[in-house]
């Protein structure tokens, strides 16, 4: 598989694109349940197991709370799983998200974003996936429909990989991603398959003293999901960390072995740069945004503006070394996030940015942008804005607004 | 229609190695470790066991040592049915891809009563709407005796609790337990049972059903907590009797919706007047000692017509009807 293969390209709605996506990737237990806007996801995945097209074990939970539980139990019995929510039903998931990382099953989920309650809001935002940035989930967010065909096929490599074993979250924007049609490439079914490949379970010492696959197994009896004391419970939580640490590394790989047979990457897999190299000011966003950001640093660099563009395509764990590097000689960096960190001093994103850049030689001045919240519809002329801010920053060599709502009636 | 397959004597129990082993920290007298120790007598062949959070959860699996001679998850408090729909359909899939060793593999789901009657309720019910494959046992304790004696859904009428406790206005719980089984049976499942550790071949041949039944079964078994209870440990089986032998935790099961009671509770149904009051269960129990204080006179006397009505249902509900009115009304 040294070459790009031929691919069938469709017309897919992001929900679409997850849907085929699980479909190719040989999952066995697919547990789920409805809720705007990644309903699409489960109705197309309902068909294909209706039609006999999948082989998948599809369990209609009464809740995303049993939805994520059946996935992680299916997944320590050896199994490939998968689910897909959004907002409340992630918020639901909360508790069983930490015990899915935490027993180590590398379940993946996608994630239409949407904004939490109250007041009751079906559209997108990021304040469902940001609130659950600490529950030991890889995540990725998605530009486009393609990347998020792309991002769920390379989701299970990652979780797989024995030196990872994590679940993955893959994020695509409520309604701007999940419910908008765009043409999507696909590769053959085989070569989905053989890219994955079959799940891989790693042999771990049992209470026997023998070595057995990490599953439940009837003839290797292994007890999951024990009860730690003080005694122990540091030592796993720091192994889940030292996995994260991995996945950064793994990530990388995958994203470039996918490059190889379908032509196309995300970045290095973990950000990805739009003319970064010589920016003056840059900003630094998630998911859809990038689409309208990359046409805007079009046309100011058109204008004689070094402006940039940073995606952060993996949040967790946070690529730390490459985020410094790409931004540390940007002047003004403008950090977008659609989500509030109520009482934070501005958003999750901002603050990790600003986190990361206080070890750089020089600190860019670096200013938060919050917007978008509950589906606000945000204008390319609002975005340009940006950069004239940013441009006006380094003029005055002076923040003045460090936290803005852009698009917020005031 | 409830004809036994599985016959069993007591050597093939005794022989049979222990899948719940010894050195787990539960406390002197405690039932549900007896409970768990009987129903893994009942297994068939290979079996996943995944238990909700609580008492036996706790008192079993403390890194790195376990009990459990099979494998065993844990998830959560209100995830035992979830987990075990997660299990069985993760079988069933690598069963159809031919990656599964076994020709079947039974899945058992524990969970004390907070596990089954309240906080997992909702997992359960879904669990069993969906069919799955699975053995549900409620270990019934009747409090949170996990995280120290608070009342649950399934504690019962007049029982003091830390979270009802008998105060000099209100007498303790001042709800009755909820009626798990029925609310079960209700479901349309294939199989539902009450049990009791002192009837152990009654217990144990319920679970084998249990195990045997396809589609989703449940057992409520009757497991008193010395702690929780306020008894004497010495006194655990003696008091699953007592509430056999009171009428107050009938035996009985329900194949495809179809009431039986079972033989030990059968004598009652025939012979009333062996049916012994109440008082007989309630006296000696801590969380009950307010009873029989002269101002709570009458709560106890409704206690003892509650557990006479619930009775007299039941025995319509398995056809025994033609039964008069029980020996012991209030004492």
């Amino acid at each position: 598989m040294g070459s790009v293969v031929k691919q069938v390209r469709m017309a897919l709605s992001g929900d679409e694109a997850v849907a085929y996506a699980v479909k190719q990737s040989d999952v066995d237990v697919v547990a789920a349940y409805p809720i705007t806007p990644q309903t699409i996801i489960v109705e197309r995945f309902s068909e294909y197991v209706a039609n006999g097209e999948v082989p998948t074990e599809f369990v209609c939970t009464e809740s995303e709370h049993s939805a994520l539980t059946a996935c992680l139990a299916a997944s320590v019995t050896g199994a490939r799983a998968f689910t897909a929510t959004a907002s409340a039903g992630l918020a639901l998931m909360h508790e069983m998200l930490f015990v899915t990382s935490g027993c180590r099953a590398p379940v993946v989920m996608a994630i239409a974003n949407r904004a939490l309650s109250a007041p009751l809001n079906i559209h997108g935002d990021h304040s469902d996936s940001m609130a659950q940035r600490d529950s030991g989930w890889i995540q990725l967010y998605a530009e486009n429909a393609q990347e998020v065909y792309d991002s769920i096929i390379q989701a299970f490599r990652i979780a797989e990989d024995t030196n990872v074993l994590l679940p993955v979250m893959v994020g695509l924007d409520g309604f701007t991603l999940s419910h908008t049609l765009e043409n999507v490439d696909t590769l053959p079914d085989d070569v989905v398959k053989q890219f994955i490949g079959s799940r891989k379970i790693p042999k771990v010492l049992t209470h026997e003293g023998k070595m057995a696959p990490f599953k439940l197994d009837p003839d290797n009896p292994m007890t999951m999901g024990p009860i730690a004391l003080p005694n122990y419970y540091f030592e796993f939580k720091r192994q889940q960390e030292e996995a994260m640490k991995n996945a950064l590394s793994v990530i990388k790989k995958v994203n470039n072995e996918y490059a190889k047979i379908s032509g196309r990457s995300y970045g290095n897999g973990l950000i990805e740069q739009y003319c970064l190299e010589d920016a003056e000011v840059a900003a630094v966003c998630l998911g859809s945004t990038a689409g309208t950001m990359k046409t805007i640093v079009d046309e100011l660099r058109a204008e004689g503006v070094k402006a940039g563009l940073l995606r952060l395509r993996t949040f967790r764990p946070l690529p730390v070394e490459d985020l410094r590097s790409a931004l540390c000689n940007v002047k003004a960096v403008a950090v977008m996030d659609k989500c509030m960190s109520f009482g934070g001093n501005g958003g999750p994103v901002f603050h990790e940015i600003r986190h990361v850049l206080y070890d750089a030689d020089v600190q860019p001045y670096v200013v938060n942008y919050i917007y978008g919240l509950g589906g606000r519809d945000t204008s390319p002329r609002e975005l340009r804005s940006i950069y004239s801010d940013l441009q006006r920053i380094v003029a005055k060599k002076r923040v003045e607004t460090p936290i803005q709502y852009l698009g917020l009636r005031e | 229609m409830t004809k036994q397959e599985w016959k069993f004597t007591t050597k093939d129990i005794a022989e049979k190695p222990d899948l719940f082993l010894s050195g787990h920290r539960a406390c002197a007298g405690c039932a549900p470790t007896t409970v768990l120790r009987l129903i893994m007598k009942a297994t068939r062949g290979p079996t996943i066991v995944t238990q909700a959070t609580g008492c036996m959860e706790v008192i079993s699996s403390i890194y790195p040592y376990t009990s459990w001679a099979m494998p065993w998850l844990h998830t959560a408090f209100e995830t035992a049915a979830a987990n075990a729909s997660g299990i069985e359909a993760a079988l069933k899939a690598l069963k159809r891809k031919g990656q599964l060793k076994h020709e079947h593999v039974d899945v058992i789901a524990i969970a004390g009563d907070g596990g089954t009657y309240d906080i997992g309720l909702q997992a359960l019910s879904g669990a069993v709407e969906r069919g799955h494959d699975f053995l549900f046992v409620l270990y019934d304790n009747e409090a949170y005796m996990n995280t120290g004696i608070q009342r649950s859904g399934g504690t019962p009428l007049g029982a003091a609790t830390t979270t009802s406790p008998a105060g000099t206005v209100v007498p303790g719980k001042l709800e009755h337990k909820k009626p798990i089984a029925e609310i079960m049976v209700a479901h349309e499942m294939p199989y539902v049972a009450t049990a009791s550790p002192y009837y152990w071949r009654d217990l144990i041949a319920k679970a084998r059903k249990g195990l045997e039944v396809e589609g989703p079964a449940f057992l409520h078994v009757f497991a008193p907590c010395p702690r929780g209870w306020r008894t004497e440990p010495a006194k655990t089986i003696e008091y699953s009797r007592l509430a056999v032998e009171t009428c107050v935790f009938p035996l009985w099961e329900a194949v495809d919706g179809k009431y039986s009671l079972s033989i030990p509770s059968m004598v009652f149904a025939r012979a009333p007047e062996k049916k012994k009051p109440v008082t007989e269960y309630l006296k000696g129990q801590g969380r009950f000692r307010h009873l029989f204080m002269p101002q709570n006179k009458a709560l106890l006397e409704t206690i003892q017509r509650l557990t006479d009505e619930k009775w007299l249902k039941l025995l319509k509900k398995c056809g025994e009807a033609t039964v008069s009115e029980p020996a012991s009304s209030s004492s």
